[in-house]
C-alpha cells in the first residue's frame, strides 16, 4: 500500500525553505557549494542550487555529485550504479559544502560521502541537508536542513523525486 | 564474479560491467587525491613467473589506490624448474590470508589450475599465448573512450603480427568481437595459430592489401627469438611487410588508431617515431591500466558478494 | 560360494575349480569349469571335483598381458615400485606385464634388466617382462648391447619415451635385431615438429594457446619405420598409435605383409583433445589426446584389427609432478586398473576379440606366449583371469593400488570387473581384493 506523503508542491516549497535556511545560515562569509549524493541526491542537488542562484544570483553556487560506492562499509549490499559517477569540477578546498541527499535513513551513504569529499580537498564546513529524515540512525549523523521528518517502519520503502515523496508498507 | 582468468569466461556482460566500473575508477584517479577505501583490509598478491615489471606495477598501484595491501611473490620459472609444487606455493601464501592472486605465468592454464587449490580471486595477468583479459579490457576501454562509443559495430580491428604466440591477440580477438568489431588477423602463416578457422575473424597475409580499410591498427611485439625459431627468415623481412612504416601510415584512413600492447619493438614492427603517429592510443592504453586493474579487484574483491558489484539502478 | 582358504592362500598343491564361467580363449566361448593344480590347467569339463571358485556369469579367459607399463624403478620409486605396479596389474587382471626401459638407470644393460626381472619375481604378482633399449641410455646415439640383451631374454626393445630419430641408426637397429629374432617397438614422435608440445593441434590448441603436438610428428615416423621395415624384414611394433593416419598407415602395410603390430591405450580410444580445456595435467599424456575422428578411426582399427593390442601406458606420476604447470609436468596417465572397464565401456567389441587385443596377441608379441594368453585346456600355465563384462563400476581413487593417483577415469563409469586373477596357479586377486 502506497501513500503520497508529499505532492510535488510540498517538495518545491521544502526545497525553497531549505535554500533560504541555507543563504541565512552562510551570512555571506565562504563560498557555498552543493554535492549531491549519487543518485537519489542529484536531482536534489540540482534543484537546490538553481532555487539557490535563482535568490542569490551572485552566490554563483555550484553543484557536483559523488558517487560514494568506493567508501562504503557496506559495498555489497549496495552496488554500483553504472553512470552514476563522482563529478566535482570545482575547487572544494575553503567552500562551505553542501551535501544534499533525498532520503536521510542509516547514515551510512552520508558517513561514505564525508570520506568521498576529502579525496577532492578540504571544505571550510560541510553541512547536510536532506528531504526527508526517515528515521532508524545508525551512526551519530544529523542534518544541518531538512524537509520534512516522516516516521517510517524499517520495513518501509521510501521513494522521493521532484514529483513527491511516497511510502510503499511492505505487504506481510 | 569469482575469478577473472579469460575473456570469454568472462562474458560479454561481464566485460560490459567492468568496462563501465572503469568509468567510476578514472573518475577516482582524476581527484586530488586519487585513493579510496574500498577495499580496506583486503590483500592482493602478485604471483608473477614471468619478469613484467609494467603489469604488476599497473595492478599494485590499482590495488594501493583502492586501500588494499599488497604482496610481491615474484619466482623465476628456474625455481619452479627445480620440480617446487606449485599448489604448495599457492596453499602457503592462501594460508597468509589473503584474498586475490595476481598471477602471471609462462604456461596456459595456470590461473585455472591455481583457482582448484585455493579459496582466493584468481586474477589472471597473463597465462602463455593464451589469454591477458585485463589487457583487452585496457584496450577496449581505450576505443571506447576514444571513438566515444560503447560497441564498435561497424569497426574493424585489424591485429598485425605474431598472433600464434600472443595472449593478447587472443583476449582482444574475443573481447572486440564480443563488442561488434569486425576483426582482420594479419601476419605470415607461420605466426598464426593451426587453426584460426574457427574464430570470428579474416585472415591476410598482406598488410598493404587491409591497411587502408582498418579502424583501430593494433600492432603486435615481434620478438626477436621468433627469428631463430624459424617463423621469419629475418627480421628486415618482417619489418617491410608488417611493420608500420610512413608509407602505410598514409594509407590508414584519417581517422583511424593505432595501438600496441607494449613494450615496443622500435625499428621492427614500428619504423617510425610512434611519439609522431597522429592517432594513437598507445599512452592511452597505458594510463587506463590502472583504472581498468582498479575496476577488476573492485568488482571480484569489494564487499563479500560474489556477484558482480556494478548492476542495473534498482526498480 | 564355498571358499577354500588354502585356496585363497594360493597353495599350489591344492586342486581348485572355476565354476559356472564362460571359457573366452582363441577358440571362442564355451562354458565349462577349469580345474587347476600345482600351477596348470589340469582339466576342462563339467563337474570337476575340487574346491569351487565361484566364476557364475563370468568369463574366464588367459590373463592379461600389457606390452606398455612404466613401472618406475628403479630410479622413481616415489611414483610406483615393481611390487605395487605389479599389484595394479594383477587388480586389473593382467598376468604379465612389459616393463618399459626409461627407469633410472635405464634398461641397457643386463644388470638392469636382471633386477627389473627379479624385483618382479621377488613381488610375484604378474610376470615382469623387461623390455631393452633400443640406444644407449635411450639417447638415439648408439645402439645398447642388443644381442646381450637378448641373451638375457630381453625379447622386445624400445626406447619408449623417446623415439629414434636417426634414420640410419634405427635402420641398423632393425637389421641387427632381426638377427636376434626380436621385436622393435617405436615410440613414433618426430621430436623437432613436437618440441615443447602439451597437446594436440588443433582447434581447442589455437584458443587455448598450448604448443601443439601435430598428428604428422606420429604419421612420419610410422611411415618411415614400415619402409624400413620393409627393407630390413624385422619385426616393429608400434606403441601406443593416436591417430587416424597412422592406423591407415599400419592397415595398408599389414595388406603388403610386412610383419608389423600395433598397440592403443585406453584413453586414446576414449578421451579427446578438449579434455585439456579444463587445464587439468591429469589429461596431458604423449602422444596427446586426439580429435573424435582420430578416436573413431582408433577405434575402427581396434575392430578390423589392424590394431593388435590394447596397451595401457601406466605411467604413475607423484601429485607433485602433476601440480605443475602444464608445460613442465610430465605426461602420462594410470591404465593397468582401468584398461579393462574403460575398453568394454567404449569398444562394440565380442569377447573372444577382447581376449585377443587384451591377452593373445600382446603375448605373442611380446615372446611370451608359452606362458601367457594361451587357450584354456589341460597343461596351459594358470596364468588367467576371471571377469564379470557387465557390471559397472566406479573408481574410488583411495582402493586404487598403484602407488600414484593421476587417473582421469575417477568418478566416471566403466563397465566390466576384474574378479579373481590367478598368477601361476595363485590367487593374486580373489573377489577384486588383491590378495598380497
Amino acid at each position: 500500500m502506497s501513500t503520497m506523503v508529499m505532492s510535488a508542491d510540498d517538495v518545491r516549497r521544502a526545497v525553497t525553505r531549505i535554500a533560504h535556511e541555507i543563504l541565512e545560515r552562510q551570512r555571506g562569509g565562504s563560498r557555498l557549494a552543493l554535492v549531491g549524493l549519487q543518485r537519489g541526491g542529484a536531482w536534489l542537488a540540482d534543484m537546490l542550487g538553481d532555487t539557490l542562484n535563482a535568490i542569490e544570483p551572485a552566490a554563483h553556487v555550484p553543484v557536483g555529485y559523488i558517487d560514494v560506492s568506493m567508501h562504503r562499509d557496506d559495498i555489497s549490499l549496495r552496488p554500483v550504479i553504472p553512470g552514476a559517477i563522482s563529478r566535482i569540477d570545482f575547487a572544494v578546498d575553503g567552500t562551505t559544502l553542501v551535501l544534499v541527499d533525498d532520503v536521510l535513513y542509516t547514515g551510512r551513504t552520508v558517513r561514505a560521502a564525508l570520506e568521498g569529499v576529502n579525496t577532492y580537498g578540504r571544505p571550510r564546513a560541510v553541512q547536510l541537508a536532506v528531504l526527508v529524515d526517515r528515521g532508524h540512525r545508525e551512526l551519530p549523523i544529523r542534518p544541518d536542513y531538512v524537509g520534512k521528518n516522516i516516521p517510517t517502519q524499517v520495513s518501509d520503502d521510501v521513494r522521493a523525486t521532484a514529483e513527491g515523496v511516497v511510502i510503499t508498507k511492505a505487504t506481510s | 564474479m569469482k575469478h577473472l582468468r579469460s575473456i570469454p569466461e568472462l562474458g560479454a556482460d561481464g566485460l560490459t560491467r567492468l568496462l563501465e566500473l572503469t568509468n567510476h575508477m578514472v573518475e577516482v584517479n582524476r581527484r586530488p587525491v586519487p585513493k579510496v577505501p574500498a577495499l580496506r583490509g583486503r590483500t592482493v598478491v602478485s604471483l608473477f613467473f614471468e619478469d613484467s615489471t609494467r603489469t604488476r606495477l599497473s595492478f599494485e598501484t590499482a590495488a594501493k589506490r583502492l586501500s588494499a595491501d599488497t604482496m610481491t611473490f615474484s619466482v623465476s620459472t628456474s625455481s619452479v624448474n627445480k620440480g617446487e609444487s606449485l599448489r604448495d606455493t599457492v596453499e602457503t601464501i592462501t594460508d597468509m590470508g589473503v584474498d586475490a592472486f595476481v598471477v602471471r605465468h609462462k604456461s596456459a592454464g595456470i590461473p585455472w589450475q591455481i583457482s582448484d587449490w585455493t579459496t582466493a580471486a584468481v586474477v589472471n595477468a597473463g597465462d602463455g599465448w593464451h589469454q591477458h583479459p585485463t589487457q583487452a579490457l585496457v584496450d577496449c576501454f581505450t576505443v571506447r573512450e576514444a571513438r566515444g562509443c560503447e560497441r564498435f559495430d561497424g569497426l574493424t580491428l585489424t591485429i598485425v603480427g605474431d598472433i600464434k604466440h600472443s595472449r593478447v591477440a587472443r583476449s582482444n580477438i574475443a573481447a572486440f568481437s564480443m563488442l561488434g568489431a569486425q576483426i582482420v588477423l594479419v601476419a605470415p602463416p607461420t605466426l598464426l595459430p593451426p587453426d584460426v578457422a574457427h574464430w570470428p575473424v579474416t585472415v591476410s597475409h598482406s598488410l598493404d592489401d587491409v591497411v587502408g580499410r582498418t579502424d583501430i591498427l593494433y600492432m603486435l611485439r615481434l620478438q626477436s627469438e621468433r627469428m631463430s625459431q624459424g617463423h621469419v627468415p629475418n627480421l628486415r623481412e618482417y619489418s617491410e611487410r608488417f611493420g608500420l612504416d610512413a608509407r602505410r601510415l598514409a594509407m590508414l584512413p584519417s581517422d583511424a588508431v593505432v595501438m600496441h600492447p607494449g613494450p615496443m619493438n622500435r625499428g621492427v614492427e614500428m619504423l617510425i617515431d610512434p611519439s609522431a603517429l597522429p592517432n594513437s592510443l598507445i599512452h592511452r592504453q597505458v594510463a587506463n591500466g590502472v583504472s581498468v586493474r582498479m575496476a577488476v579487484l573492485f568488482d571480484l574483491l569489494a564487499g563479500e558478494s560474489s556477484a558482480g558489484n556494478l548492476r542495473e539502478v534498482a526498480p | 560360494m564355498k571358499r577354500d582358504n588354502n585356496a585363497k592362500r594360493g597353495s599350489n598343491a591344492k586342486r581348485f575349480v572355476l565354476k559356472g564361467g564362460t571359457i573366452v580363449d582363441s577358440r571362442g566361448e564355451r562354458r565349462a569349469e577349469v580345474a587347476i593344480e600345482g600351477g596348470v590347467v589340469v582339466e576342462v569339463g563339467e563337474a570337476l571335483s575340487g574346491d569351487a571358485i565361484d566364476a557364475g556369469g563370468a568369463v574366464i579367459a588367459p590373463g592379461f598381458v600389457d606390452l606398455h607399463a612404466h613401472l618406475r624403478e628403479p630410479g622413481k620409486e616415489e611414483a610406483e615400485t615393481i611390487e605395487t605396479g605389479s599389484r595394479a596389474g594383477a587388480k586389473g587382471g593382467y598376468t604379465a606385464l612389459v616393463a618399459m626401459p626409461n627407469t633410472d638407470p635405464p634398461q641397457d644393460s643386463v644388470a638392469v634388466v636382471d633386477f627389473v626381472r627379479e624385483q618382479g619375481r621377488r613381488a610375484g604378482l604378474v610376470e615382469v617382462v623387461p623390455s631393452g633399449c633400443i640406444t644407449l641410455g635411450r639417447q638415439g646415439e648408439a645402439l645398447a648391447p642388443m644381442a646381450e640383451l637378448a641373451a638375457a631374454g630381453v625379447r622386445i626393445f624400445t626406447d619408449d619415451g623417446n623415439g629414434v630419430q636417426d634414420e640410419l641408426l634405427m635402420r641398423r637397429a632393425m637389421e641387427y635385431g632381426r638377427g636376434l629374432d626380436v621385436t622393435l617397438a617405436q615410440h613414433c614422435e618426430v621430436a623437432t615438429l613436437t618440441k615443447g608440445a602439451v597437446m594436440n593441434e588443433c582447434q581447442c590448441c589455437t584458443t587455448l594457446g598450448l604448443p601443439g603436438w601435430p598428428a604428422v610428428a606420429e604419421e612420419l615416423m610410422v611411415f618411415r619405420d614400415i619402409e624400413l621395415a620393409r627393407i630390413t624384414g624385422a619385426r616393429v611394433h608400434f606403441l601406443h598409435l593416436s591417430t587416424a593416419r597412422s592406423v591407415d598407415l599400419v592397415r595398408a602395410a599389414k595388406r603388403d605383409g610386412l610383419p608389423i603390430t600395433a598397440e592403443v591405450t585406453p584413453h586414446h580410444l576414449s578421451l579427446d583433445e578438449t579434455r585439456l580445456m579444463s587445464f587439468d595435467t591429469v589429461y596431458k599424456v604423449n602422444p596427446p589426446l586426439r580429435s573424435p575422428r582420430d578416436i573413431a578411426a582408433l577405434r575402427k582399427g581396434v575392430l578390423d584389427g589392424t590394431i593388435d593390442a590394447l596397451a595401457t601406458d601406466h605411467a604413475p606420476h607423484p601429485r607433485r609432478d602433476k601440480e605443475l604447470s602444464l608445460d613442465q609436468a610430465p605426461p602420462g596417465m594410470l591404465g593397468l586398473e582401468t584398461a579393462l572397464g574403460v575398453a568394454l565401456g567404449v569398444l562394440e567389441i565380442d569377447l573372444p576379440h577382447l581376449v585377443r587385443i587384451m591377452s593373445i596377441n600382446p603375448a605373442r608379441i611380446a615372446g611370451i606366449e608359452a606362458r601367457h594368453g594361451r587357450d584354456i585346456e589341460p597343461g596351459a600355465p594358470a596364468n588367467l583371469v576371471v571377469f564379470d563384462p557387465n557390471i559397472t563400476w566406479q573408481v574410488a581413487p583411495d582402493e586404487l593400488a598403484s602407488k600414484s593417483r593421476n587417473t582421469p577415469f575417477v568418478g566416471m563409469t566403466l563397465r566390466g570387473r576384474v574378479r579373481h586373477t590367478i598368477f601361476g596357479g595363485d590367487f593374486t586377486v580373489l573377489d577384486g581384493e588383491a590378495q598380497r
